[in-house]
């Protein structure tokens, strides 16, 4: 097992012409804790006020649907709501990042917390941030957030607070820098699932979720 | 996989004649170029990006070493484990150890071309374990046992009615009566039949898109979701990945993710795009107890440093071979490799030998798309070229060819004479055209059209001349 660690880079080594090792490890080290940006498209160079509309409408064009909801305690009646406007049974499956919202207000919605279930239709989630340049979801694993519900259930449903949205991929992840430990998974979500793999024909839902719904919550 | 590049004129003359690959050549032919047309047109930074993806990559590359200890310190502090393999062979051991450690029945995949490269499927079906390819697109060719024949659309050349006729033959448990006509049906039973499998899968395979060294994270990128549930629900994740898919930080990946998606199907970015590293934490509810990264070289050590370096910037987008003329007329299994298209003619000759997959980078026009489009810009034609100049140096190629070059070289080593045998040649052609059966070997498959006047030497001499010049 070493050995073929040492055949590898030793093979490395020898193609790269020796040279100085220790220079080329400050080298790295050096690049790696700079983690300088590189360019950064323009598009998103914009007030902060105008993240929202951007994000919301990059995350239509690729067939999320965005619904603006005033403050938090608003989540739980646009939920029924809109599982209601798709004939789809009143149940979900809730992360635990979203246990804590008033959901008693709709004493008809069936609320379960925890990792998706083979079966369960419907899921809600929190999102870590999300990134305005391409309506990209950026969700991070955790206690409060299984990756099996961004994965398993149908549809998704995301409360996307609008203090959460971010201009580029490299704010959010200065973002997750500041917050501390890094989790075990980073799903950078835009849209809901997709292939072309039969005749090179777009269509929605191949294994994830077919739809992607996003909370764009105003007021928090 | 066993190699048929060295059969590659036969294999090309085979693909012409086939309709239903024929007909999927012509249906998607431009789509893939048009997409990225449009995605790279709305990015104004687009061009500066390939700029800096090739800088990005050039760094790491003369860094390799160095980032890839860097890569598997981070991945040790997560709790995962780094698997060096020098070839294939190691990779595949190494993985069918690491199934049998898990007392594995079932093995989900999600796609990667390195899994293709070393072919870990026949070698876990050997010892009684089951792969099962969970991209819609990989899904389809494992049931009809072929090999991709693109690095994104594997079922590129199959046709939705060959695509029921493999389901029906492979979901026997389903109605034979049902419908299979429309795409959207045949989505929604592969998804039927592979939830079953991700539920019952005990190991996970994925390839990785980029390793990263500053945190240890692998990524993929998928449009399906597959990937994702192949890493997220059985016990142990395995990620398959070549040592040249390193690169430093987390702000470099993002560059290179701006390029990848955009150049491959001309989406902003795919639908799925995950950083994973090490197992679950244990405050987690879900996701692999275990993470292993299995590192292949596989001969691309020996590329560092050799006219072949750059090739390694490499990121799997596709773009080459939606936009390669040759490929474009008889598809990727002509190739008879893993690559196809001109990144194959570059990179397969390196891993499999010249001596296998001479025909390869003869396969080009030197048209140029290719490095056009290329968003790390590799110069492939000038490694093709690198190659054929190898295929000559080592003797090998056609007589035919081998004599012709000779005969050529011999006169354009004499000026005077070529000269005059040019102008004779150009005067006997304009008068009685192309020397039917001496040249069939050219004019079987191309036109030959009689000159209309003098040499280029001669023009350019007096083009010269008027201008006052003098002769060059």
């Amino acid at each position: 097992m070493s050995d073929a660690r040492s055949q590898v880079l030793g093979a490395i080594r020898a193609a790269l012409g020796g040279g100085d090792r220790a220079e080329a490890r400050r080298t790295a080290a050096e690049r790696i804790a700079a983690h300088a940006r590189n360019i950064i498209p323009a598009r998103t160079n914009r007030p902060a006020g105008e993240l929202a509309n951007l994000f919301a409408s990059m995350a239509t064009e690729v067939a999320a649907t965005v619904e603006r909801v005033v403050d938090l305690d608003g989540v739980p009646d646009a939920v029924a709501a809109y599982l209601a406007s798709l004939n789809l049974p009143a149940e979900a499956r809730v992360a635990p990042d979203v246990a804590g919202l008033p959901w008693d207000r709709r004493p008809t919605l069936t609320i379960t917390a925890g990792p998706a279930r083979d079966g369960d239709a419907v899921s809600v989630t929190g999102a870590f941030a999300a990134v305005a340049e391409t309506g990209t979801l950026m969700l991070t694993s955790g206690p409060g957030h299984p990756t099996t519900l961004n994965f398993l259930p149908d549809t998704h449903i995301v409360v996307l607070p609008r203090s959460r949205i971010v201009a580029t991929y490299e704010d959010g992840w200065d973002r997750l820098r500041a917050e501390g430990a890094v989790p075990r998974t980073v799903n950078f979500v835009t849209g809901p699932s997709r292939t072309g793999d039969i005749e090179q024909t777009i269509q929605l839902g191949a294994h994830g979720p077919r739809r992607l719904h996003i909370l764009l919550v105003e007021g928090a | 996989m066993e190699s048929t590049a060295h059969r590659f004129p036969e294999n090309a003359r085979r693909a012409l004649t086939d309709e239903n690959l024929q007909y999927m050549l012509r249906k998607s032919a431009t789509g893939f170029q048009l997409r990225r047309r449009m995605a790279a047109d709305r990015l104004p930074e687009f061009e500066d990006l390939r700029d800096q993806g090739r800088d990005i990559k050039n760094h790491t590359l003369a860094h390799l070493d160095v980032y890839l200890e860097a890569f598997e310190a981070k991945v040790n502090e997560a709790g995962g484990h780094v698997h060096w393999c020098p070839t294939a062979a190691d990779a595949r051991n190494t993985i069918l150890r690491l199934c049998q450690a898990a007392g594995a029945k079932t093995v989900t995949k999600g796609k990667s071309m390195i899994a293709e490269e070393i072919g870990i499927n026949d070698h876990l079906e050997a010892a009684g374990l089951v792969p099962i390819e969970t991209d819609l697109g990989e899904y389809i060719i494992q049931l009809r046992k072929e090999p991709p024949s693109h690095i994104i659309a594997p079922a590129f050349h199959v046709r939705k009615e060959q695509v029921a006729e493999a389901f029906r033959a492979a979901h026997t448990d389903l109605p034979p009566d049902r419908p299979l006509d429309e795409p959207r049906e045949l989505i929604t039973e592969a998804r039927l039949m592979l939830r079953r499998r991700f539920q019952e899968a005990d190991v996970g395979i994925t390839g990785a898109n980029f390793l990263i060294a500053e945190t240890g994270a692998t990524v993929i990128v998928t449009n399906e979701g597959n990937g994702d549930l192949t890493q997220t629900l059985p016990r142990v994740h395995v990620v398959i990945a070549s040592i040249d898919k390193v690169v430093p930080t987390q702000e470099d990946a993002a560059t290179l993710l701006r390029l990848l998606a955009r150049s491959a199907t001309g989406q902003e970015f795919s639908a799925y795009t995950t950083f994973s590293a090490g197992p679950r934490r244990a405050e987690d509810a879900d996701g692999p107890a275990e993470f292993h990264v299995v590192l292949l070289d596989n001969g691309r050590s020996k590329l560092l440093g050799t006219e072949f370096q750059e090739v390694l910037r490499c990121i799997r987008c596709g773009a080459c071979m939606n936009h390669c003329p040759v490929y474009g007329a008889v598809g990727g299994h002509a190739y008879g490799w893993v690559y196809p298209g001109p990144i194959g003619s570059v990179i397969d000759p390196a891993l499999i030998g010249i001596e296998k997959a001479g025909h390869l980078p003869n396969a080009s026009t030197f048209c140029g798309r290719c490095e056009a489009v290329c968003p790390v810009r590799i110069p492939l034609p000038k490694m093709m070229r690198h190659w054929r100049e190898k295929e000559f140096d080592a003797g090998l190629g056609s007589p035919a060819v081998r004599r012709g070059l000779g005969v050529w070289g011999w006169f354009v080593r004499r000026p005077r004479l070529y000269h005059a045998a040019a102008r004779l040649a150009v005067r006997v052609l304009r008068r009685f055209g192309a020397p039917g059966p001496l040249a069939a070997g050219w004019t079987a498959h191309r036109d030959l059209p009689r000159p209309e006047g003098r040499t280029f030497q001669e023009l350019w001499a007096e083009r010269n001349r008027r201008s006052g010049r003098g002769e060059a």
